[in-house]
Order: structure tokens, then sequence, then C-alpha cells
């Protein structure tokens, strides 16, 4: 017994804060669903993410106790069954719940799950054992073309589904682990320089203005840069600015408008624009202290959308305030902050790197989901870890705890 | 890779650094929208789900003098769509159309009332069975707000039409007044009639309650943080009117003419019973008047929107004859026993013209002049009256004025304000001449049958007449017009008032034209009156009833529109006053009233009676 459980004590704080959050999200959901008039389709939901918290913490502790040496064995093999699953969920996938429209799920004997979220696990492994196998970091542009192909690969499969919110999270993966592996970060950023393009192009002056910049940049770099190097993020600023307007174009309008209410929810006030609106309102409405455990009018009402889902940290905005905010940034602040400091404790470049690379997926998810809630950045469907309702998100995310707190062992148990 | 201690350091820096970052940018956002605007989203999220519904007032009660309820309110049901995206309420409104059974042309209507920020009010009058449908479906039509509120009842129905008017919507002309400044559209008011006289104090002051919806506008609960205000009921009206005379008066007037009664207390002026045929109900106008209901009142030749009693103008004819004797006194031209010097002989001559009388009437003193209606000798009072005095005293008696009733639309009687007059329309000063019409209420003189009441009520009094009013207190939240009307006063003795009154007594004394409509136990006394105008007779009966030994207790005036050729103000209008008098004189002294009534009636049916032959000295 002491055997099964003793790996929980790795890191007590870690996954001590992450349970607060798992327990957290319970509340809420329960909260959530508490409205004047329940969906009776969604009214036990918070039972059901209780029974997969059970579940999740049962796999944390199975998973705790694979060894590193197994994890990097099979991160290949994984990482390819991945993209099988991913392309079978093209064909035979379904959706559900609020991404009824997509391709993001799988049933097998009555069970569903989202097959992108191993698939992260297993790209955080793969990334891991390409860059861990290198002697040298990656140096150039050429350096980070296979992890690029390696993290491209399930992003673009996810996009094909289409789960916007899933993708960024590999993007979040593969500049993480690219830059824990020593990547120069103006590698960096002018890797991500296209996707600013691709935005700034729909005002021809503004994107020559960034192409300038960009050019400019590569001056100052020029040194450290080869020529084609040079070329090839020119060439990419090129094409992202020119197939913006033709991209824009295959968009259906209430894609569009999603995009647009980002700058301004009152475009499409009662449609694309009406979950910003309404969760910035709930949020406001909370105030300093909150309306309540229980008692937020815009979730009561209903008028907050998604709210046990995507929106659920609306409610935790409404029901508990800017300190409850708080507080709950706080608890996710720590988690991030331990795995970096993991990170940083591990000797063994392969620990690190999936240290980070499930640092870049939950940051990315973090940022996201809470930045939709309050406007800060585009509404897109991703979850919030831990808090969201969601069964194999919420057990697939305590797996990758399992995975983070194991190579952080392994590696100090091998130091030490 | 390179994985130096250093360099891991360095980057869990930045990526703290990150990190510290997003969760600063994060935390400032949720500041501004938490801390610094927290008041304006909490307003956003208090208008998202608190409506705020109207709860109409009740209407003021009225009462009738003797207590009896004219017009009260009983519960109806209205439906309203409460406010929100127009597109939304279209759909509901184009939903509860068919189930409400609401004409096209009604849905174009409210359709063009459809405002985001207003509730619509789809039906005021909503059966019980409707309302139920509606209910069971609830989740099927979003917005839709049912409430039980007051709808109107009257009682009396188109006997009491002309008196209570009826309701309807504000119009748009109307909020734009200075009357109605504070009322909002979609407001029921009174649109004639007493309900329109006295909107102010029957409106009462709306309450409203503060509710709670979800976001498909779905009515949750009352909200609790602010309890709602109750509406005031309007203030209660009493009218100096008897409902049963008026029921009794609506019975007995001929149903197939046209014509105005009016009843008034001598004792104070007020209106007793004022009633205008055809008439309507106003109860057809409660929860919006059906448009071909409107159309037909609109469209009907006789015009029962028209209130004959205080719109219609007619020549007075011979019932103005006491008019002219009262005038005479009044300026001691004649007393009681004066003899004109020219002997009626069927006519007389005066200005190369030949006037004629209806019958020889010999030297007729007055009481003899009145009950004979005789023209000559009325020819001959005028005339010494002059015409520059008889226009003045008839003026000031406010003969081309509204008697200032409190019923909105009241006409100016027509009589010439001065010799002017016939300059203005016929281009030439007029001749004495004229006086003779006027005295013998023909020429330009066109009175209101409510005029001729006042006049009347002068004579049953002493000479002097108050306004006429229904309510003879209101309430203190009225709204009284200002009025055009005053009260007045003749100089009459009571000599003088007895010699008329002994002359309009001869009227229904054996003998009389009016004999036929003698009251067994009541002094009926009054003048008959046929005008020819446009090829028509209207027939007039003024008059007053009292017991045989008191004063007159009751002043009636009937008018009856075209009687036709051979009929005058004996047989059509005096049996109306009649038997109005003798309702109201024996119920109120609790008598029960019988069939037979007139002295036409018994000789008609069962015979003369044995009390016809009246006792004399009265």
């Amino acid at each position: 017994m002491r055997k099964l459980f003793g790996l929980w004590a790795i890191d007590g704080p870690l996954v001590g804060a992450v349970a607060v959050l798992s327990l957290i999200g319970l509340a809420m959901i329960f909260s959530a669903v508490n409205t004047i008039d329940p969906d009776p389709s969604i009214a036990n939901v918070w039972i059901r993410q209780g029974v997969w918290f059970v579940l999740a913490l049962i796999a944390f502790t199975a998973v705790s106790r694979v060894p590193q040496r197994w994890l990097e064995w099979v991160a290949m093999p994984a990482y390819v069954f991945g993209l099988v699953l991913l392309g079978a969920t093209l064909i035979i996938g379904t959706g559900a719940g609020t991404a009824a429209g997509t391709r993001s799920f799988i049933e097998l004997a009555g069970f569903r799950f989202q097959p992108a979220e191993p698939a992260k696990i297993a790209t955080v492994l793969a990334l891991a054992q390409y860059l861990s196998n290198r002697a040298e970091s990656p140096a150039n542009l050429r350096d980070v073309v296979v992890p690029g192909m390696i993290a491209a690969a399930p992003l673009g499969l996810v996009l094909l589904q289409p789960d916007l919110g899933t993708a960024q999270a590999f993007v979040g993966i593969l500049f993480a682990m690219l830059f824990w592996a020593g990547t120069p970060v103006p590698i960096l950023l002018l890797l991500a320089s296209p996707l600013p393009a691709l935005i700034l192009a729909f005002d021809a002056r503004i994107w020559a203005v960034y192409i300038v910049l960009v050019v400019f940049a590569l001056y100052l770099l020029r040194y450290r840069l080869f020529f084609y190097e040079s070329v090839a993020v020119i060439l990419a600023n090129f094409a992202a600015g020119t197939i913006a307007t033709p991209l824009w174009n295959t968009l259906e309008p209430y894609q569009r408008n999603r995009l647009l209410v980002y700058l301004d929810p009152m475009v499409d006030p009662l449609d694309q624009g009406w979950n910003i609106i309404q969760s910035k309102v709930a949020i406001g409405s909370g105030g300093l202290t909150g309306q309540g455990y229980l008692e937020g009018t815009q979730k009561r009402y209903n008028f907050l959308p998604e709210q046990h889902t995507d929106f659920i940290f609306s409610v935790v905005g409404e029901e508990f305030g800017f300190i409850g905010v708080v507080v709950a940034l706080a608890f996710f602040g720590f988690v991030l902050w331990r795995l970096i400091r993991l990170a940083a404790d591990s000797a063994d470049p392969f620990a690190g790197l999936v240290l980070l690379g499930i640092f870049g997926a939950w940051f990315v998810h973090i940022f996201v989901n809470v930045g939709m809630t309050i406007g800060l950045v585009p509404v897109t469907g991703i979850p919030l870890p831990f808090v969201s309702y969601g069964g194999s998100f919420l057990l697939m995310s305590w797996v990758a705890l399992a995975i983070a707190v194991r190579v952080a062992h392994d590696d100090s148990g091998t130091r030490a | 890779m390179s994985n130096h201690p250093h360099a891991r350091r360095d980057r869990a820096r930045i990526a703290g650094g990150i990190v510290v970052f997003a969760l600063l940018l994060l935390g400032a956002s949720f500041f501004r929208a938490q801390v610094l605007s927290s008041s304006d989203y909490a307003l956003t999220a208090t208008n998202n789900r608190l409506r705020q519904i109207e709860l109409p007032a009740p209407r003021g009660t009225i009462v009738d003098r003797n207590g009896r309820i004219v017009a009260d309110n009983v519960p109806g049901y209205a439906v309203t769509i409460l406010p929100g995206p127009k597109a939304t309420i279209e759909a509901t409104l184009d939903a509860v159309a068919p189930i409400l059974e609401l004409s096209p042309a009604r849905v174009e209507a409210l359709r063009e009332g459809i405002a985001s920020d207003r509730h619509l009010l789809v039906g005021t009058d909503v059966s019980f069975e409707k309302v139920s449908i509606l209910e069971e479906r609830r989740s099927d039509f979003p917005g839709v707000y049912i409430e039980t509120r007051p709808k109107r009842r009257y009682f009396g129905g188109a006997a009491m039409g002309h008196v209570l008017g009826y309701l309807g919507e504000i119009t748009a002309e109307q909020l734009d007044t200075e009357r109605f400044e504070g009322y909002e559209q979609r407001m029921i008011i009174g649109q004639q009639g007493l309900e329109a006289q006295y909107e102010e104090a029957l409106q009462g002051v709306a309450g409203h309650r503060l509710v709670e919806v979800d976001v498909l506008r779905r009515i949750v609960g009352d909200f609790a943080g602010q309890p709602g205000q109750p509406a005031v009921p309007g203030d209660e009206l009493r009218l100096s009117i008897d409902l049963g005379l008026q029921e009794f008066i609506h019975e007995v007037f001929p149903d197939s003419m046209t014509g105005a009664v009016v009843a008034l207390d001598p004792t104070d002026g007020s209106v007793l019973a004022l009633y205008s045929a055809p008439s309507y109900d106003p109860n057809v106008f409660v929860g919006g008047v059906d448009p071909e209901v409107w159309d037909a009142l609109n469209s009907d030749l006789n015009r029962p929107l028209y209130n004959r009693a205080i719109q219609g103008t007619y020549a007075p004819a011979s019932t103005w004859k006491v008019a002219t004797a009262a005038m005479a006194i009044d300026l001691g031209i004649i007393e009681e026993h004066t003899v004109m010097p020219t002997r009626c002989e069927g006519g007389m001559f005066y200005g190369n013209r030949y006037w004629g009388c209806l019958g020889e009437h010999g030297d007729a003193n007055l009481t003899e002049a009145i009950a004979g209606s005789c023209n000559v000798y009325f020819y001959q009072v005028g005339l010494e009256i002059g015409l520059e005095r008889y226009l003045e005293l008839a003026n000031s008696l406010g003969f081309n004025e509204p008697c200032g009733i409190d019923l909105p639309g009241e006409a100016a009687s027509v009589f010439p304000h001065g010799p002017d007059f016939w300059v203005e329309r016929f281009g030439a000063r007029p001749t004495e001449g004229e006086t003779l019409n006027l005295a013998i209420g023909q020429g330009p003189n066109d009175q209101t049958p409510l005029k001729m009441a006042q006049f009347y009520v002068a004579l049953a009094r002493d000479g002097s007449a108050p306004v006429p009013r229904i309510v003879p207190a209101p309430p203190e939240s009225a709204v009284v017009s200002a009025t055009t009307g005053a009260a007045w006063q003749l100089d009459l003795s009571r000599a003088a008032l007895h010699v008329i009154r002994d002359g309009m007594g001869a009227v229904t004394a054996q003998g009389g034209t009016a004999y036929l409509s003698s009251l067994e136990l009541w002094d009926l006394i009054g003048k008959t009156g046929s005008a020819q105008a446009g090829g028509k007779t209207n027939a007039w009966f003024a008059g007053m009833a009292g017991p045989w030994d008191g004063e007159p207790e009751i002043v009636i005036v009937a008018m009856v529109e075209d009687v036709g050729p051979d009929r005058g103000g004996s047989s059509t209008a005096a049996p109306i006053v009649a038997k109005a008098a003798d309702y109201y004189l024996r119920t109120k002294r609790g008598l029960d009233v019988p069939e037979l009534q007139t002295l036409r009636d018994h000789v008609m049916t069962v015979g003369w009676p044995t009390w016809s032959t009246r006792p004399d000295g009265n």
C-alpha cells in the first residue's frame, strides 16, 4: 500500500495543487448546472466529473509507476499510434456536447474520448525523445524542421476536425520544448513571425510595415542566420500575407464573426458576440468578492453560454469575484511554476523536455481559456485544465501530471 | 542538446517570466472588469434578468345617486410580450396570433408598435381558454406574460352609453397634449363621456413589480431585491344620475325613434338622467373595440355615437314661449294678468305680413296664452321687449353657450349674439319682425335639450338655474375643465312663476294638448312643441313634476326627432316625460311603478280611471 501511494508524494505541492484545482472544478461544475431551469441532459454532469476524477486518480497512480525508460521506449510507437487515432477520428469521429458539429470524439464500447488528448502526451514524449537524443541544441531553422513536423502532423489532423482550441496546445508544446532544448529565442520569433503576418495582411499598409520590421530584424541578426533562413522567413511571411485574404473568404460568416467579435463583440451581439458579452458581464458583476457560491445570476438564468465547460471560469468570476479569480490563477500559476522548477532541477534532458512540453500545453490551455472569458483573446473552444467539465480531458491531464512527476522523480533518483 | 544547469536556470527564469507576465495580464484584465467597471457590468447583469411589469390601476368605481354600481372592474386576462430583440418579439407575436385569434389587420398594427425596449400589449381581454393554451405551451412563447388586469364592466348597457362614454388606447395626438403629460403609450384612457371627463380621477396610479427572467425571457419569479409598488385604484365617482331612471327611459323611449331625454333635479340642477337615442353599450369598447363594431357605430345613419342631449341643437318651438314669458316678466313688461292689445283671431298683421297662429285664442291672459300656445300673444310680448333687449337678455341667460355640463363635447346652443348676426348672415340689419319669430321659438334659435332643461329648472325653482352637473362633488383628483356655462338668475316673483306654471299645468289638464299624459299621483306640467326643420317634425315636451301639493321635484325635457307630419310633442315626447317622472317620483318614495302609468295607458287598455278628473285649485 505504501508502495502504491508512495509516488503521490513525489511532488506533494504540485499534486496537491492540481487536486485542489480538480475539486474546485467539481464544485464549479455543480454550480454551473445549478440553473433556474436545469437542462436534464447536463443536470448531473458533476457526478460524472466526480467519477472521472476518481478514475483520473487511479490512472495517475498507475501511470506514475511507469518508469521513465518505458516512456522513452514507448514514445515513438505511441506517437504513431496517436496519429493513426487522429486520422481515424476524421473518418469515424463524432461530435459531442458543445462541439457537436466537429469530429473530435471516438466512441469505443459506449466509452467516448478525444484522441487529441493522448496525442498531445504522445507528441510531448516524441518531441522529448527526438530533441534529447540530439547532441546539440537547435541553432537554426533547419534544426527545427523535424521537431516542427512532429508537432505539425497531429496539429494539422486536429485542425481538420476542426478543433482550433486543441490545435493551439500543440503550438504551445512545440515552442516550449524547442525553447527548453536551447533554440535561440530569435529563431523561435522568426518561426512565429508568419502568424502575425497572416492577421496583419488584412490591411496592406500595416502588413507592409510588418514585413519591413521583419526584414530589419533579419538584418540585425544577419551574423547569426544563414542566408537561406532569412529567405525562408521572408517567403513564409509573404506566403502568409498572400493566403490571408483567400483564406478569409473561405470562412463561413459565423467563423469570420468569431474573429471579428474579438475586436468588437457588438458586431454580432446575439450570436458570436453573445458569449463574450455575457461572460464579461458575469465576471464584471462579480465585483471584488463575487455574488456568492451558486448565486451568480448570469449563470442561474442561463445567460452564460457553455458555463460548465469552456466558460466555467466566468462562473468563478461571477460567484467568487476578483478575489476568487486571483486565488484560482495563483493555483494555476503555482502548477506552471512547479513544472518549470522541476524541469530546471532535471539533469536528464528527456525529463526536462517532457515537463516543459506539458507546461506548454497547459499554459496555452489556461491562458487562452481564461483570456477568452474576459475578452483578452479570441473565443476558441478550449477547456480549462482540471476545472472544465470533460471526462477524458480530466483523465489525460492527470495522466500527464503522472508522467511529469514520474520523470522528475526518476531524474532526481538518477542523480541521487 | 545543451543541458547545463546554468542554461536550465536561465531558461527557467525566462519561462517563469512569461508565466508571470501572462498571469499579470490576465489579472489586470479581471481587475479592470471586476474592480474598476464592476458597477457597469452589475447593472448590465441586472438589466439582463430584471423586467419591470406595469400593474395597471383599477379605474375608479362609478356609482349612481343611490349607490348602485354603474361601472366597476372584474379581473380580465391581458397578454403582453416582454421587451427583447425585435425579431424575437415578432416571432412570438406570430406564434400567439392564431391562438388569440388576432385579425391580420390587428397583427399588422401591433407589428408597427414593436420596439425592443417596450412591452407589447397583445390583448387586454383574453378568454380563460386562450390563456390556458398559452400557459400550457409556455416554452413555445418566450417572453409572453399573462396577467390578470382589471377589466371595466358597465351596468345599464346602452341606457348609460352616452353618459359613461367609453375607453380606448391613448392616441398619438393625445399624448402630445398637455393634459396627458405623464401618460404613456398604450395606456387605456377614457375617450368619451364621464370616462373621458374624469379620466385623471378615474385612472389611478399604476404600480409595478420587478420580475426575474431567464435567457429565454421566461418569467422566473418576483425579484426579491426590491419590492414592487402596488397600483393605486382610481377614485370613486358618485353620479347624480339615477341608474334606474336612466334604464327606464331607455326602455320607454320608442325603439325606432331618435332623440334625447334630459332629467334634472330642480333642487341643485344636477342631472338625474341624460339619454340619447340611439345609444351604444360601452361594454363593447372594453378590451379594444372590434374594428367591425366601430365601423358599424360610425356608419350607422342614426349616429349612435352622437349625444343628442348635449350635442344636438334643435329649434325649441313652442317650448320656448315660456322663455319669452319669463324674460318679459323679468323685464317688468308683463305680469300675471296682462292681456295683449291685439286679440288673437288666428293671427295678426305686422310689418306688411300676416303672422299666423294655430288657433283663435281671443283675449288670452298669460296663463291662457301658455296653455293655448298662442302665437299672437307672444308676438306682441316679443315686440314689447324689443329685439335689442330680447337678444341681450337671452344672451345673458346663455342661450348661445353650452351649459357647462361635466361631459366632453357639449355643443353651444345657437342664438344670435346681437343684431350683427343678421348683418353677417344676411347682409342687412334685422327688423323688429325677427323678434316675432324668436318669441315663438323659431328663427335662428336652436337649443340643446340640456339647455332647455336648464331653463325649465329655473321655472321649477325661483328663476335661478345652476350649471347642470352629473358629478356634483367631484373627487379632488378630478381636473375640472373651465366651463363656459354659468349659473344664472331671472327676476321672477313667486306669483309670476305660478302664472307660468299654471299655464303649463293647463297643458296636461282636461282640454290641454297633453292631457292624456297626465298622471294619477303627480302634478305633471309642461309645454309641448313641434318644430318643422328640413321637412322633418321634431317633437318636444319640456316639463316638470312633483306631488300635487308641493314643489316640482324633477324637470324633464324630451325631444323626439322626425316624428312624422301628424304627430306632435303631445303624443310622442309627453308620454316619455310623464312615465319617466312617474317612475322617478314613485321609486323615490319606495312605491311600485305600475304597468299603466299615464291616463293614455289606462284609456287605451282598461278604460277611464277614477282619478282622471283631477282635483281643482292647482
